[in-house]
């Protein structure tokens, strides 16, 4: 899932400066789960910021709405009332939520709530662990189910490099070194024999570097004229 | 056919001496012209590092083109850290216009132990893809993509090798890949635990390594106690037996102590089957190495 | 003064009522809210409170690991201290908001957890939102 982080409580609130009528906008989806954006967030939020204004006479109005995927045009079609009056919309969905609210209200001022992070999964409460590149050339079944990309500091495909010790990445004892982990993987396989061979340099296209990337699926994508017999629907 | 000097001397079975020149941070190349002075004639070979723990420096490169001015065989390291695949290749034919053969191929310290930890590291491709495209630049004069070079580098290349990083088991495994994907020498990360180096070449004796590929055993000599116990705790992929520690703490004379440590090392060394060097890393105290070399009864070029 | 109270029903209350049938004096000015377990406070209650101006906001709960309903106490604790970094970083100073922890017959643990609330007011100064005198 997406894992972001809420922004300081100050950064907030002087990125808030100037406005009046605000909704702060939240999403029952991954940053509900890393305990960022959902519900509960919006709330106390929401309270923070009204005990900000009280306390500096700002006269804010904060309203508070949390969607089920804010990513998606049709429930954020959906909460057009609440974004109505307002001049601005604080979001602490992912920063692709964030963007789907300004896109779908080009009048109001959308802000961005929570540094979104990365592709990750809990390890356990309160603990969220980044695991996939988002490379779009996934070698997961190489590496004995490890993602090299994200995981090692130095997305090595053929590592470890000099400084992995005591199963430790040398940027922090904190982190576990990647290709350690990846060895002791695939030595639980018996398939020590994925390491023998060299990686080639890897192709990028499908990654970040290669542009903003779009991905059809074309069997669900209805043409033109599909369009116009189903109707209008939007 | 020898691409280098150094590959020569190696070939022939000379006992070669390598040494590291930091080049500084700074636009003269004087310091380079005083380190060649001073060190010529003690050294076989001199590696000029890139951006050493991630803080700009002059380029290595550069830095080698000047070594070549001054009559030294220079051996440049490029990390996978600050350059993608393109400028590399584009950095390797320049580097051999001007003279250079020697390269070193390393993935560099990550950029978070430097002074500048705020930008964006590259890291396109490892050192044995790095090694695997210079390796086709010189065997087929093409660049990666296959596009024909119209002069081939002549290229002896180089990776590390760490003894004593983790999983030790498979660090042996891993020079093989090295030496799978081009490497024709290597520089260890600097010893101190002589046994455990010797039992890493006995495994390296055992798949038959030593025959493919030379082997510098890298040295770097204390200067202090403290040096030495930083050492042990601070720097990654470093083992520091607790001998040496003592033994630095307790002498009168440290940098003389320092001194006789390395010089027994490298008696130590040339008894190893399969060693084929020595690789002197006298940071920040490069004048050290010629007394290194002449007490080690090396100065012999 | 404004100093509010959440007590549990299972040791804040009955050491808050104990400590009145033993005559133990503390501040008029603390106010009691009753709750069945102290993991029912919100952040947002603790917030609301001190826009409704409290000067200050303590919770007295189970002792620890003797929670009636097993780890509301503890639950209770984690949101005390987010409440605490919000004040602190709203620049209304986190010591505000405490939780004691006390076993049901503890009066005098009760009565001190109110004093101590009512004197850290006057150390740290009224809550700006705070009841006009």
């Amino acid at each position: 899932m997406i894992i972001g982080a809420q922004k300081p409580l100050k950064e907030i609130c002087s990125m808030l400066e100037g406005h009046q009528n605000i909704l702060v906008a939240g999403c029952r989806s991954c940053v509900a789960i890393c305990l960022a954006g959902g519900e509960k967030e919006v709330g106390v939020l929401a309270e923070s910021l009204r005990l900000h204004s009280d306390l500096h006479g700002k006269g804010w109005r904060i309203d508070e709405v949390t969607v089920e995927r804010q990513c998606e045009k049709e429930w954020v079609r959906g909460v057009s009332e609440k974004v109505g009056d307002k001049d601005a919309v604080l979001s602490i969905a992912c920063g692709v939520g964030a963007q789907t609210i300004q896109a779908l209200y080009p009048q109001v001022r959308v802000m961005p709530g929570l540094n979104t992070s990365n592709m990750g999964a809990p390890e356990e409460q309160g603990v969220f662990q980044e695991k996939c590149g988002g490379c779009g050339d996934c070698v997961l079944h190489l590496t004995g189910g490890i993602c090299p990309i994200v995981r090692c500091a130095k997305s090595l495909l053929n590592g470890p490099c000099g400084g992995s010790q005591n199963g430790k990445c040398e940027i922090s004892p904190d982190v576990p070194c990647a290709w350690d982990e990846i060895y002791q993987s695939l030595k639980r396989l018996g398939r020590l024999d994925m390491l023998d061979e060299p990686l080639p340099p890897k192709n990028w296209l499908p990654s970040r570097s290669g542009g903003p990337r779009k991905i059809v699926n074309d069997q669900a994508l209805f043409t033109i004229e599909e369009k116009a017999l189903r109707g209008k629907r939007e | 056919m020898s691409a280098s000097e150094l590959q020569r001397l190696l070939d022939q079975g000379r006992f070669v001496v390598t040494a590291e020149i930091g080049p500084p941070r700074s636009a003269s190349g004087e310091p380079i012209r005083k380190h060649a002075q001073s060190m010529r004639g003690y050294a076989d070979a001199f590696n000029l590092t890139d951006n050493q723990t991630a803080m700009s420096r002059m380029s290595s490169i550069a830095s080698a083109a000047i070594l070549v001015q001054e009559g030294l065989e220079p051996v440049i390291q490029m990390t996978c850290r600050d350059r993608n695949r393109i400028a590399m290749q584009s950095d390797v034919l320049g580097a051999a216009a001007l003279g250079v053969r020697n390269v070193l191929c390393i993935s560099g310290d990550h950029q978070t132990f430097g002074n500048q930890k705020e930008a964006k590291n590259v890291y396109d491709i490892d050192p044995i893809q790095e090694l695997m495209i210079l390796r086709r630049m010189r065997d087929e004069g093409r660049l990666w993509s296959g596009d024909q070079l119209e002069v081939a580098p002549q290229l002896f290349l180089g990776a590390a090798a760490n003894p004593f990083a983790d999983p030790f088991e498979f660090r042996v495994a891993r020079l093989a890949k090295k030496v799978k994907a081009g490497a024709q020498f290597v520089q260890t990360q600097s010893i101190y635990d002589m046994e455990r180096f010797e039992r890493w070449m006995e495994m390296v004796r055992e798949r038959g390594l030593q025959e493919k590929v030379h082997i510098l055993a890298g040295l770097m000599p204390l200067k202090s106690h403290k040096v030495a116990l930083y050492m042990k705790t601070k720097v990654s992929g470093m083992s520091v037996p607790d001998p040496i520690i003592e033994r630095m703490k307790a002498a009168k004379d440290p940098k003389g102590e320092g001194v006789r440590i390395c010089v027994e090392q490298i008696e130590r060394l040339r008894a190893i089957e399969g060693v084929h060097g020595v690789h002197l890393m006298a940071v920040n105290w490069e004048e050290i190495v010629p007394r290194i070399v002449q007490e080690a009864g090396l100065r012999s070029r | 003064m404004k100093v509010i109270g959440f007590i549990c029903e299972h040791a804040g209350l009955p050491a808050a009522v104990l400590a009145g049938e033993r005559g133990m004096q503390y501040s008029p000015d603390v106010l009691l809210v009753r709750l069945p377990c102290s993991g029912r406070v919100d952040v947002v209650h603790l917030l609301r409170a001190f826009r409704d101006g409290a000067d200050a906001v303590f919770l007295a709960a189970c002792l620890e690991k003797n929670c009636h309903h097993l780890y509301g106490n503890l639950e209770a604790r984690k949101r005390v201290e987010q409440a605490k970094r919000i004040l602190d970083d709203l620049g209304l100073d986190g010591r505000r908001v405490e939780l004691f922890n006390l076993a049901s017959n503890q009066a005098f643990k009760f009565r001190d957890a109110a004093e101590e609330m009512v004197r850290r007011v006057e150390q740290i100064g009224p809550n700006p939102l705070g009841v006009k005198k």
